[in-house]
């Protein structure tokens, strides 16, 4: 510091401030190498998309329409591709999978974020955590070894009239909430036509599903056979709990969302904690535990183990709409083709019925995966 | 708060109505509703664990070095049976899964948190990994199947042997390649900028800024974030059904290291429990089997899960 005369002899060049040329071709070199890794992902989405597009294009094509409607089941390895059997199927699993995982993750998820202190938290999060990675065969273990015969094997004639008529009252309680916003809606919007039309297609929407589980209900109650062997039920149950985790923490990050100045306000207002949960918080974030209900059915839809295991049916199904009885979903049908005795490429449209029928699972997964992005984004523009 | 209100009656009314201080029932009902939907989601958890623990006695408390030696066998009874395939073929899963998954998601998620300019085309990158992820993991077997068994595309069998080992690591890794991606973006999001601008600073180009402080911060996030896929490949069954894992009886019986069985047909832990869970119908004895080969599988899984657990929790408290 003392002698700044020797640090001025040499003065610092241009170049030298320059960054060396084998540096800056590493950089360049490097920028490359990532934006490689990074465009290995849009790779796999077009890979996926033309091998499922492909394949199913030549069952289209090739397929006796008249084999794949209104049939007795589905049979691949006779080319009875009953499309019907394995969507029902689907379906019936994942309704029984949302009564599962709705309330229980739900009721979680506002316990964890409104009434929890850190010191529960932190020892109830991660338990929840573990749920959530334990693999699917080990559900599905659990659903056909435990679940079948202790939970749905007890299930006798009235309790499952008692089940259906709470599941049937807590869904009428939901629409009634909603019908009557609608209504709200409709009297208020009058300026715009499409708003009232929606009102009533929703309204109309909500009457006739509840007609429908309604008849539904009722006749299974009528063929009911108690079964403790595997069972779309058990199969549901399974996936429910598998889905536990994932609705309680989409939800809970929707809550976590809600800015404490809401809550305090409605506190000082003299709100009590239960009435803050349930008309500042729960509202607060819709958006969010919407999204959470939305994610949690495609990945029901989209579980393969616990119902190629629990769901009772190997290789072929017959048409059902009774939860008590064994059945093939979309996703278990696939596993089944492939894993049967003789190898995927069978006879006649086996191997392309199998891309067909995840191709419809594909769109089916990613149109709901994008509506729930849609809602998370909702939550995020509001707070 | 009330020692501040001038007036004395309404200060007396408020005591009073502190006081009085009525239960809430339906407040009390409500919490204890929440609370029991916590008590039966972690009393399920715990009947699993238990269930299994129990079912896997048989096997593990009295054979457990034969069975961890053991193969495929058709009978329960079998004096061989025992999961030593299982584990050779998700121990490779796992390598394959490490070697390719991870470096390729990482980088991705460097270009992306890192390099990518904010345009569309970026986007388009960002939300086609969020939608990958969120592509059931059967979806990726058709994927699998079509590209590396059948070589539909680029001839891919010749290299993978069709349906082997490999063929099953591959699909896995492409299955966790979205899920290393996007928890390795998140933990290079919640590097500081400070550290960034430091190093520029002291005049690092954009990667030596990366590898000296973006790299080394955001190492714990980028490890948990590969522990949970790396338990999530070791335990997925469903793509390995599609590309043909072995459910019947497997010939031989390769080394834990034999690398040369790679591209053999193959076998995994997962897959073997649902064969055994499968034939637990015609013989009761495999329900012992596969809950003993569950065991095994969770101790891997559950060890991988807490850790990254932890490590994400001991790093969020540090870093406030």
């Amino acid at each position: 510091m003392t002698d700044t005369s020797v640090v001025h002899q040499e003065l610092l060049t241009v170049d030298q401030l320059q960054i060396a040329p084998s540096r800056r071709h590493r950089e360049v070199i490097i920028r490359y190498i990532l934006l490689v890794t990074a465009l290995v992902s849009v790779l796999v989405s077009t890979l996926i998309v033309w091998s499922l597009v492909r394949e199913a294009w030549t069952f289209v094509t090739g397929v006796v329409w008249a084999d794949t409607w209104g049939q007795q089941g589905w049979f691949p390895r006779r080319g009875l591709y009953d499309i019907p059997t394995i969507v029902v199927a689907s379906l019936i699993v994942t309704g029984i999978a949302m009564v599962v995982a709705g309330p229980l993750g739900l009721g979680a998820a506002v316990y964890l974020s409104e009434y929890a202190n850190r010191r529960v938290r932190s020892w109830l999060k991660p338990a929840l955590e573990i749920l959530a990675g334990i693999p699917s065969v080990v559900l599905g273990f659990f659903a056909l070894t435990w679940i079948a015969p202790n939970i749905v094997g007890r299930i006798g004639k009235t309790t499952f009239l008692v089940l259906g008529a709470v599941i049937l009252i807590g869904y009428a309680a939901i629409s009634a909430v909603i019908a009557r916003s609608k209504i709200k809606q409709y009297r208020e919007g009058t300026t715009d036509p499409s708003a009232r039309i929606g009102a009533v297609a929703s309204i109309a929407t909500l009457v006739v599903v509840f007609a429908l589980a309604l008849a539904w209900i009722l006749n299974v109650w009528l063929e009911f056979a108690p079964n403790n062997a595997g069972s779309l039920t058990a199969a549901g149950i399974g996936v429910g709990i598998l889905t536990i985790p994932l609705v309680a923490s989409i939800s809970e990050d929707a809550m976590a969302a809600v800015p404490d100045s809401l809550r305090q306000a409605s506190a000082g207002l003299g709100a009590r904690k239960r009435t803050t949960a349930t008309t500042v918080v729960l509202p607060a974030a819709i958006s969010g535990i919407v999204a959470a209900f939305i994610v949690a059915v495609s990945r029901a839809i989209g579980e393969t183990m616990v119902v190629f295991m629990a769901a009772g049916a190997a290789d072929a199904a017959r048409w059902t709409d009774n939860p008590f009885e064994g059945g093939l979903t979309m996703t278990a049908a696939m596993a089944s083709l492939a894993s049967g005795t003789d190898s995927v490429v069978g006879e006649g449209l086996t191997f392309q019925s199998l891309y067909f029928v995840g191709l419809l699972l594909f769109l089916t997964t990613l149109s709901l995966n994008i509506i729930a992005s849609r809602f998370v984004a909702k939550v995020r523009e509001v707070y | 708060m009330i020692s501040r209100l001038s007036d004395d009656r309404s200060r007396a009314a408020i005591a009073a109505s502190i006081e009085r201080r009525r239960v809430d029932t339906r407040g009390l009902l409500f919490r204890t509703l929440l609370q029991s939907c916590l008590l039966i989601t972690l009393a399920l958890l715990a009947v699993l664990l238990i269930t299994v623990a129990l079912d896997s006695t048989d096997q593990l408390g009295t054979r457990l070095w034969e069975f961890l030696q053991g193969t495929l066998r058709s009978r329960s009874e079998d004096e061989r049976l025992g999961i030593h395939q299982g584990m050779y073929g998700s121990l490779w899963i796992a390598i394959i899964v490490a070697v390719l998954a991870f470096p390729i998601g990482i980088g991705a998620a460097v270009y992306l948190e890192e390099y990518a300019p904010r345009n569309r085309f970026t986007a388009f990158i960002e939300v086609n990994i969020r939608n990958l992820a969120g592509v059931p993991s059967v979806v990726y077997g058709l994927l699998g199947l079509a590209l590396l068994l059948n070589g539909q595309i680029f001839g891919l069998d010749r290299l993978t042997g069709g349906s082997s080992a490999l063929s099953g690591g591959i699909t896995l890794a492409i299955l966790v390649l979205p899920i290393v991606v996007i928890t390795s973006g998140e933990a290079f999001r919640a590097v500081p900028i400070e550290l960034r601008e430091g190093a520029y600073g002291v005049g690092a180009t954009r990667w030596e800024m990366i590898r000296t402080q973006v790299l080394p911060y955001a190492a714990p996030g980028i490890l948990t974030g590969t522990l949970l896929s790396m338990a999530r490949a070791v335990g997925e069954a469903a793509p390995l059904i599609l590309v043909g894992a072995i459910s019947g009886r497997l010939g031989d019986n390769p080394g834990l290291f034999d690398i040369s069985a790679l591209t053999d047909r193959f076998t995994a832990l997962p897959i073997v429990i649902t064969t055994w869970t499968v034939q637990s119908g015609r013989d009761v004895g495999f329900t012992a089997a596969a809950a003993a080969a569950i065991v095994v599988l969770l101790v891997f899984v559950l060890m991988m899960n807490s850790a990254a657990i932890l490590l994400r929790n001991r790093f969020e408290k540090k870093r406030g």
